[in-house]
C-alpha cells in the first residue's frame, strides 16, 4: 500500500487510475505524468459540441485542486522517453529519472497520419488533442467547405457538427460501408442515409489520392475526382502509443499486451486504456473507448490495493452523429447474426446482434432505453433469445425477475 | 450566482456558486464533489452524475427530456422520483439555488 506507483499518460485511464487508487486506501505516491501541456481534459467533446462551437472551453477531467487534494503529482509537458525495467526507473524528456515500484502505461492512441501528397499542408488537420480541436476550430470559423477523409466515429461525427453549422461537407471513405470496423450492417447503411439525408456528401470507395495545396485546397480522390475545401480534416484510425513499452521489452502487437488483470509480462507494469490489449474471453481486445480506460483503470486500482480483479465489464459506447444519438453495449462480431428492434424509419430503434443465439451486443439509435435496458441485461449475463427478443422489449426483460442462466 | 447545495451520504453538504446557465455536473467536477464522476462529458450518455434533487426545489424545475428519462434507467443507484442527470439541470434565471443529493454509488 505504500508503493510508489508511476502512470505514463493522463488521459481518461491514467487519472481514473490516480483517484481510483486512493479511493481504495492506496497510501504511497503516485505519479502521472503526461507530454501535454495542458490540465488533462476530456476527449469525445472535442469532435462534437467543440467543433459546433456551443462549448467555449475544455472540458477538464477534473477540477485543478484535485490533484493536490489527492496527493498526486502531476507533470505536465513531460515525455516518458525510456523505461529500464531492471533498475525500476523511467526517464522524462527533461532529462530527469523517476524510479517505481508500480508502473502503468496508459499512452492511449495517436491518429493514423494521412501521408498522401499535400498532406503536409497546414489546413490538412487530424483530431486527438485540444490543440487539434482548438486550431480545428480556429480554420473553422471563416471555412465554407470541407473535405473529410475517413468515415469513422470521428470523422463523421465531425462532418455533421460541421454540416449542423452550414458548412458544406464532403466525406471520403475508401472501404464501401461508413463505420466498417465498429457497427452491423444494417447500422452502417442507416447512418449513409442519415447523413446524405442531411446533406453531407458521402462517398463511399472513394479514398483521397493527393491533396493539391493552392489558395483553396483542391483533393483528389482515388476515383478520380477533386473536391474543393478550405480544410481537410481526416480521421483514418489510430494507433496505439506502444513504443516506449516495446522498447523496454514488453510485449506489443496492436498494443501492449497484458492479462486479463492487465498486467503484462512484468509483473511490475501495467497498461490500460486505448494502448492495452487485453486478454478477454481467451481472446484478444483493445478497445477505444472512454468506458474501457476508465473501467479497466478501476479494475487495475483494485488489483494494485490488494484486491486481485479480473477485468470483466461490460463495454459500453457512445457517438453523437449530428441529430442522432448511438450508444452500443456490448461486444459484436462480424460474423454475428442481428434483429432489429423497432422502426429504422421512426429515427428511433435498435439492432441486436447475437451469437449462437445468445444476445451479446445492443446498437441502439436515439433509443436510450433500449440501451440502458441492454446494459443491465449484459451486465446481468442472462441468456437472451431472439424468441425473447420477438416477444418482449428489452426493457421488460431486464425488470422481468432474473432467471438464473 | 446561482448556487448548489451537494450533500454527501454522510450528510455533510458543500455549497458551490455557478454561473449563469451552467449545470449541475460541470460544477461539480470543477470543484471537485465527491460522488460525482460525469464520465461522458456532459452527453446524457453514462448516467455517471445521478443526484436526487431536494423535493422542494424540483417544482422549478424543467421534466428531464425523454433522453435523459430513458438513461435515468442506467444509473447505479436506486432511481427514485426525485432522481435526474445532474449535467442536464443547469441553473440560472429563476432557478437560483438547488440542494442535491449525491447517491452513494455512482458507478
Ligand atoms: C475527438 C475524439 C472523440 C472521441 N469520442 C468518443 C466518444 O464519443 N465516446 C467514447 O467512448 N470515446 C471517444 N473517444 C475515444 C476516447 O477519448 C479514448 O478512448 C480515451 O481517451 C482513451 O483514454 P486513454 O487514457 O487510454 O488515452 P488518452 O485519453 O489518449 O490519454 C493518453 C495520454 O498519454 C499521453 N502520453 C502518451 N505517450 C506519452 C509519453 N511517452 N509520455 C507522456 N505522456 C504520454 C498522451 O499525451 C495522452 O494525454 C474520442 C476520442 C477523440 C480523440
Ligand atoms: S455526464 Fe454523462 S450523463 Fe451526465
Amino acid at each position: 500500500m505504500n508503493e510508489s506507483i508511476l502512470i505514463i499518460g493522463a488521459g481518461h485511464a491514467g487519472v481514473q487510475l490516480a483517484e481510483s487508487l486512493r479511493e481504495n486506501g492506496h497510501d504511497g505516491t503516485i505519479t502521472l505524468i503526461d507530454q501535454g501541456a495542458q490540465q488533462p481534459y476530456q476527449r469525445p467533446p472535442l469532435s462534437k459540441d467543440f467543433v459546433s462551437a456551443q462549448e467555449p472551453e475544455a472540458l477538464p477531467l477534473r477540477s485543478e485542486d484535485f490533484y493536490t487534494q489527492q496527493r498526486i503529482e502531476l507533470l505536465t509537458g513531460a515525455r516518458a522517453t525510456a523505461v529500464d525495467r531492471a533498475a525500476r526507473t523511467v526517464t522524462l524528456s527533461d532529462g530527469q529519472q523517476r524510479s517505481y515500484d508500480r508502473l502503468v502505461f496508459a499512452t492511449g492512441a495517436r491518429n493514423r497520419v494521412l501521408s498522401c501528397p499535400g498532406a503536409q499542408d497546414p489546413r490538412v488537420i487530424g483530431l486527438r488533442t485540444l490543440q487539434d480541436a482548438e486550431n480545428l476550430r480556429r480554420q473553422l470559423d471563416g471555412a465554407q467547405r470541407v473535405v473529410v477523409a475517413g468515415a469513422g466515429f470521428i470523422g463523421l461525427e465531425f462532418a455533421a457538427a460541421a454540416r449542423a453549422r452550414g458548412i458544406e461537407a464532403t466525406v471520403l471513405h475508401s472501404a464501401p460501408r461508413v463505420l466498417n470496423r465498429s457497427v452491423s450492417r444494417q447500422l452502417s447503411d442507416w447512418f449513409t442515409q442519415a447523413h446524405r439525408a442531411d446533406g453531407i456528401d458521402l462517398r463511399l470507395g472513394e479514398g483521397v489520392q493527393s491533396i493539391d495545396a493552392q489558395e483553396d485546397l483542391l483533393v483528389q480522390s482515388t476515383a478520380g475526382e477533386s473536391h474543393r475545401a478550405d480544410l481537410v480534416v481526416y480521421g483514418i484510425g489510430v494507433l496505439p502509443n506502444v513504443e516506449l513499452a516495446e522498447a523496454s521489452g514488453l510485449a506489443c502487437e496492436n498494443g501492449i499486451l497484458v492479462d486479463a488483470a492487465l498486467r503484462t509480462s512484468d509483473e511490475r507494469v501495467y497498461a490500460v486504456g486505448d494502448c492495452a490489449n487485453a486478454e478477454r474471453d481467451g481472446t484478444r481486445v483493445r478497445l477505444e473507448s472512454v468506458q474501457n480506460a476508465a473501467d479497466q483503470a478501476r479494475s487495475l486500482a483494485r488489483t494494485l490495493c490488494g484486491e486481485p480483479t479480473l477485468y470483466s465489464d461490460v463495454p459500453w459506447f457512445w457517438s453523437i452523429q449530428g441529430r442522432h444519438r448511438l450508444q452500443i453495449a456490448g461486444l459484436a462480431q462480424p460474423t454475428d447474426s442481428s434483429m432489429l428492434l423497432g422502426d429504422p424509419g421512426s429515427g428511433k430503434f435498435s439492432i441486436a446482434l447475437l451469437r449462437d443465439g445468445q444476445l451479446v451486443a445492443v446498437e441502439s439509435v436515439n433509443r436510450a432505453a433500449d440501451h440502458a435496458a441492454a446494459r443491465k441485461l449484459l451486465a446481468r449475463g442472462e441468456r437472451i433469445t431472439e424468441a425473447m427478443l420477438a416477444g418482449a422489449s428489452l426493457k421488460e426483460l431486464a425488470n422481468a425477475t432474473p432467471v438464473a442462466a | 450566482m446561482p448556487t448548489i447545495t451537494f450533500e454527501q451520504p454522510n450528510g455533510t453538504a458543500t455549497d458551490v456558486e455557478v454561473a449563469e446557465g451552467g449545470n449541475i455536473m460541470r460544477a461539480a467536477v470543477a470543484n471537485n464533489i465527491a460522488g460525482i464522476v460525469g464520465e461522458c462529458g456532459g452527453q446524457a450518455m453514462c448516467a455517471t452524475c445521478h443526484v436526487y434533487v431536494n423535493p422542494e426545489d424540483a417544482a422549478g424545475l424543467p421534466e428531464p427530456s425523454e433522453d435523459e428519462d430513458e438513461m435515468l434507467d442506467c444509473t447505479t443507484a436506486e432511481r427514485t422520483e426525485h432522481s435526474r442527470l445532474g449535467c442536464q439541470v443547469s441553473l440560472g434565471g429563476a432557478l437560483q439555488s438547488i440542494r442535491v443529493a449525491v447517491p452513494s454509488d455512482q458507478v
